[in-house]
């Protein structure tokens, strides 16, 4: 499926939809930008990279070059991976500062 | 025929993930966000990926693409579940319009929770940046 030209169709759907993945990506940036919470950020992160992905299986349509896939189902895994970890990582921040809380209103 | 389902796929995915985008961008609070960020971006990503498995119309490419829709099905509500269990424990606020809070006075993993609309908050205050 290489280096053949897209039907017009497709062409003009590829087109489009690349401009909606970018519009979303942009407005999935000013979410990052202003959070407020570190939650919120997070969450942007995870729509970002599933983004992403769907813009991956965009580009395979386009060039035909099928090994985006691969990138694609890396970034799942990857953004998926990310997201958990941010989580824990918010979770535990918490309880360490409940701890340190604690600790101090015992002195 | 096959280019025109692909197209139309291509569309819906596109607007789709841009809805969500919008919903991330608009809605009030953080687990409002999580809803739209969750459902829509997933099922926009997966029709762009349902899109290449028709598109190639190949076994290994099919293969591939529908893995990958796959994994996203099923890792997307792991993900958004640890996110706002993360966010209702460090206090993320609820937005003022919310009608029921089901988890307020209840436990999460042994340890009792305060409602997330009156405690005091470990997590920054909206203005500071983390």
């Amino acid at each position: 499926m290489t280096d053949e030209t897209l039907p017009p169709v497709l062409d003009w759907a590829v087109s489009i939809s690349m401009a909606l993945f970018y519009a979303a990506m942009a407005l999935a940036f000013v979410r990052i930008l202003i959070g407020p919470y570190l939650a919120d950020r997070v969450v942007a992160l995870d729509l970002l990279a599933v983004l992403l992905v769907g813009l991956m299986a965009l580009y395979t349509v386009q060039t035909g070059y099928s090994a985006f896939l691969d990138v694609a189902i890396m970034l799942a895994l990857v953004g998926f991976l990310a997201t958990v970890a941010f989580a824990l990582y918010g979770e535990r921040r918490h309880m360490q500062q409940l701890e340190r809380r604690r600790t101090r209103d015992e002195r | 025929m096959i280019d025109v389902i692909v197209a139309l796929l291509l569309l819906c995915g596109g607007v789709f993930a841009f809805g969500a985008a919008v919903g991330v961008y608009r809605m009030p609070d953080t687990y409002i966000r999580m809803h739209a960020s969750t459902k829509t971006g997933t099922l926009g990503a997966g029709l762009m990926l349902l899109a290449v498995a028709l598109h190639f119309g190949e076994l290994s490419v099919g293969t591939r693409a529908i893995s990958a829709l796959v994994f996203l099905l099923i890792t997307a509500p792991v993900a958004a579940h640890m996110i706002g269990r993360a966010a209702y424990r460090a206090g993320v606020r609820l937005w003022e319009g919310t009608i029921v809070d089901e988890l307020a006075g209840k436990e999460i993993s042994g340890e009792p929770v305060q409602a997330a609309a009156a405690r005091t908050t470990t997590s920054e205050p909206p203005v500071e940046h983390s």
